[in-house]
């Protein structure tokens, strides 16, 4: 599905990501954990187009998209969250989710302009899809609240129904968790198993150790931009490096 | 949690009304002010109504500021001035010829401009409007330069002349009308998700698959065009042109009504062109000094209102309404 | 005879260009220590101009004494806008800030206007109008006060910035704002600090330009833009790069006057801004940031 080849990160000489390497396949739910300032977020952001690495390739479904801008990874059906969830705070939810059907629409400037009749059949059906989103993630009762005055637990979700939206077949999730109470985690990983469940693969980096352990079926380390380890749960669980680059190897 | 802010179709159904109610409005005025000098200046609330709209487009709802848009206006008033009179061309045919010129040179700037963000972006679409204002005075062989440009035809359908001050308000209005629906549609459409989607976070739009790139500068070409339309109009209403209509202070005064208005509403643009282009006319006296009003107003409302009239007065009138009901208690 | 008339445009464009410089670091100084391209720094060039000529009519001053009472009512207004406007903003968003600092930019020029009038006034010069000549050009006693009075500025400016706590602490502000509030300098202070430097030396530059070009309510707007425009060729620098960048921009505008066309000289530097701004956004001398986001 997506595959990262020595991939390499240098900003102004301090070296970010070092030759990481690493696949994941279709369907799978990957965790990518390590400590902080290992690299992950900056993984994502040359994943996802934000950043542009030193060196190495990143390639989707065997099309390489090294380089590539945001907006095309979402025509390539690839989608990404933020740690600190980044809504259009001035619309509403359900607008909001409309942006993520962006993609799957194609009218103009001059036909939106002009209400053209494809156009006007067109926002229904975004419309119509748009709400399906929030009824998947739960929070169509808050369709029309402006998403700046959601609480961030909502928030979460509205990001991932938004997400979704784009009709993704890979979804990356930057600390899905984070900011959320223990109530929430769980709502969380019950919906990250049910986007598995449509075929989606999904992609974490997460410090919630215990979500990570619970969802995920593989799991890849990394510590101080190198990769360290990768498995399945049980098997990071029991790698002592990892251990070691968790609790500091003094010994 | 606030307040549920809109329901889809019930709102699109008040926003119909709302529009109807006010074209119905604006289309009955001159039976009220016609044959007075107010006419004129109603005729003048239409072109600047126009402009203020094309400039909030842009900075409304893409979030992108321009100090040149006097400079678009300018350039399609002196494209249909010069093809009228120099090249004897066809009123009807110069206006659009006017603003596909002008599209297309603003869709090409564009490219580069609006790869700069806040400040830069605003210094250089600053630079760009001096420019255009340089080149309406130099160019004396086209323009006439400071002197101006005179003779420039009047349109006309059929035996209709709109040669006067109550022909050229339906004329205008119509046309500000048009432009006001054309955008009150675009806001509510994918286009304007998309383009309020890259104000509020660029980088989550990019994600989410809209073009900001392109899209902005989509934008910026129909502001652009607007602006260019806006000018010709005023060239074949007023008949002359010189390039003080054009300058700097001009570019200035679009930002204001549109901040004043509020950033973001389409209605807010008519209040803010409303209010700015009526005020130097209760404000005879104080002819010259009307700048520091400006800018007393445009720092007042940054500071205090900076959601605009349209937004800021009923917050306003809540706040007093709370505070009266709050003494009452006491 | 050409290379006369080069020689005597590139020594007017130098005197020009050092304005622009001055302005230039004015701007520069502002935007590193606040991340604001301040609009109404073209009004502290126009209120120098008009302040040294109160001191001089009005309150009939000596030369002397009118400068330093010019540039301390200048610097009066500069703190006025940061504590006025800057300082209690509560959204300070880059179109916020554009905003306000125009509102204050032309509620500045208004107010200059209703106390002086619309006319255009001249200054006396410094020290007579008797030409000098340089090879087959000659310049005036201005421009030598012009080139002289921007080197010392530069060089205080310098001393300030790598030799003094708070202009070290204010470099300290524009690499990084709030690193330097978590290491115990108070930013704001700082802000301010940058407005009382940039309103002073905006000032400077207004009075000793007026005596060779006049001075009215509105030469701030063109005069503050030049600076601009010598500060993007410079990279924003408030050092030696942004002198360069104002001088190069002088002499271009004054040969382009010279040689080409006198009306299209404003142009010149506009387009210089735009192709700077489109092809090398750091500057003509700086290095590209490394692509972060």
């Amino acid at each position: 599905m997506l595959e990262v080849s020595a991939v390499t990160q240098i900003f102004g000489g301090v070296t970010a990501l070092e030759n990481v390497s690493f696949s994941i396949s279709k369907g799978d739910i990957t965790g990518v954990i390590g400590p902080n300032g290992a690299g992950k977020t900056t993984l994502f952001n040359i994943i996802t187009g934000i950043y542009k690495q030193t060196a190495g390739r990143v390639i989707l479904e065997g099309r390489d998209i090294t380089g590539l801008p945001p907006e095309r990874l979402a025509r390539l059906a690839m989608v990404r969250t933020f740690q600190n969830i980044e809504l259009f705070g001035a619309m509403t939810v359900l607008e909001n989710v409309m942006v993520g059907m962006h993609t799957k629409s194609t009218s103009g400037l001059l036909a939106c302009a002009l209400k053209m009749p494809w156009s006007i059949s067109e926002e229904k059906k975004i419309r119509k899809g748009a709400m399906k989103w929030l009824e998947f993630t739960g929070i169509s009762e808050l369709a029309d609240h402006t998403a700046g005055s959601l609480p961030f637990g909502k928030g979460r979700l509205l990001e991932i129904a938004r997400a979704l939206a784009v009709g993704p077949r890979i979804i990356l999730m930057d600390e899905p968790a984070a900011g959320l109470n223990s109530h929430e985690t769980l709502g969380l990983a019950q919906l990250i198993k049910q986007i598995r469940d449509l075929g989606i693969t999904v992609v974490l980096v997460e410090h919630d150790m215990e979500l990570v352990m619970d969802i995920c079926d593989r799991i890849i380390v990394l510590n101080l931009g190198r990769k360290l380890a990768e498995g399945t749960p049980r098997e990071i669980q029991e790698s002592k490096e990892v251990i070691a680059a968790y609790l500091g190897d003094d010994d | 949690m606030a307040k549920p802010i809109r329901n889809g179709f019930e709102s699109m159904k008040k926003d119909f009304f709302l529009f109807i109610g006010f074209s119905i409005i604006i289309m009955m005025a001159p039976r009220f002010f016609a044959g007075g000098y107010l006419m004129n200046v109603l005729v003048f609330v239409g072109i600047n109504t126009m402009l203020a709209i094309a400039l909030n487009l842009l900075l409304g709802y893409a979030g992108q500021i321009s100090l040149g848009h006097a400079g678009f206006y300018g350039l399609g008033a002196y494209l249909s001035g010069v093809m009228t009179t120099t090249l004897n061309m066809n009123p009807w045919l110069a206006m659009p010829l006017a603003a596909l010129i002008v599209g297309c040179l603003a869709f090409m700037i564009g490219l580069p401009i609006l790869k700069l963000k806040g400040h830069y972006l605003a210094m250089a679409t600053l630079g760009l409007g001096i420019i255009m204002y340089i080149v309406f005075n130099e160019t004396i062989e086209w323009t006439g330069g400071p002197s101006g440009l005179s003779g420039i035809p009047s349109l006309e359908i059929g035996d209709i002349v709109f040669d006067s001050d109550v022909k050229n308000y339906y004329l205008i209005w119509s046309a500000a009308l048009a432009v006001m629906l054309f955008s009150l549609n675009l806001a509510n459409s994918r286009v304007g998700r998309g383009l309020r989607a890259v104000h509020d976070s660029e980088i989550a739009a990019q994600v989410l698959g809209v073009n900001a790139r392109l899209l902005k500068v989509e934008i910026f070409a129909l502001s652009a065009v607007i602006s260019s339309l806006a000018g010709s109009l005023y060239a074949h209403t007023m008949t002359f042109i010189s390039p003080t209509s054009f300058g700097f202070n001009f570019s200035i005064e679009l930002l204001t009504m549109v901040v004043i208005g509020g950033l973001g509403s389409i209605y807010g643009s008519f209040l803010g062109a409303a209010l700015l282009t009526l005020l130097p006319e209760i404000l005879r006296g104080a002819n010259d000094y009307d700048i520091i009003i400006y800018g007393a107003l445009l720092i007042l409302m940054v500071m205090f209102l900076p959601g605009g009239l349209v937004r800021g007065i009923p917050t306003l009138y809540r706040k007093i309404v709370k505070v009266k009901s709050e003494a009452n208690h006491a | 005879m050409q290379l006369d008339q080069i020689l005597q445009y590139t020594l007017s464009g130098l005197s020009t260009g050092a304005i622009y410089a001055l302005i230039g670091i004015g701007f520069s100084i502002i935007y590193n220590a606040t991340g604001i391209i301040n609009f109404a720094q073209g009004e502290f060039v126009m209120l120098g101009g008009l302040f040294t000529l109160t001191g001089l009519q009005l309150l009939h001053l000596p030369l002397w004494a009118s400068v330093p009472f010019s540039i301390t009512a200048t610097t009066v207004i500069g703190i006025l806008f940061e504590r006025l406007a800057i300082r209690p903003l509560r959204q300070p968003t880059p179109l916020n800030l554009v905003i306000i600092t125009i509102g204050c930019s032309i509620l500045i020029r208004g107010l200059a206007m209703l106390f002086w009038g619309k006319d255009t006034h001249a200054i006396q010069s410094f020290s007579g109008d008797n030409p000098i000549a340089i090879g087959g050009a000659t310049i005036l006693p201005q421009h030598i006060w012009i080139l002289v009075v921007t080197l010392i500025i530069i060089a205080i400016n310098k001393f300030y910035f790598y030799h003094t706590i708070s202009g070290k602490a204010m470099r300290a502000c524009s690499y990084n704002r709030r690193a330097a509030g978590l290491v115990g300098i108070d930013v704001r202070r700082m802000v301010l600090f940058s407005f009382i430097i940039s309103s002073a030396m905006g000032a400077v530059a207004g009075i000793i330009v007026a005596p060779l070009t006049m001075t009215a309510y509105d030469v701030g707007v063109m005069l503050g833009l030049k600076g601009f425009c010598a500060a993007i060729i410079g990279g924003m620098s408030s050092g030696i790069s942004t002198v360069i960048g104002g001088l190069i921009l002088g002499v271009l505008e004054s040969l382009g006057a010279g040689l080409i066309s006198s009306g299209y000289k404003d142009a010149i530097a506009f387009i210089i801004l735009l192709l700077i701004l489109f092809i090398r956004p750091q500057g003509l001398f700086g290095k590209a940031d490394s692509e972060r986001v």
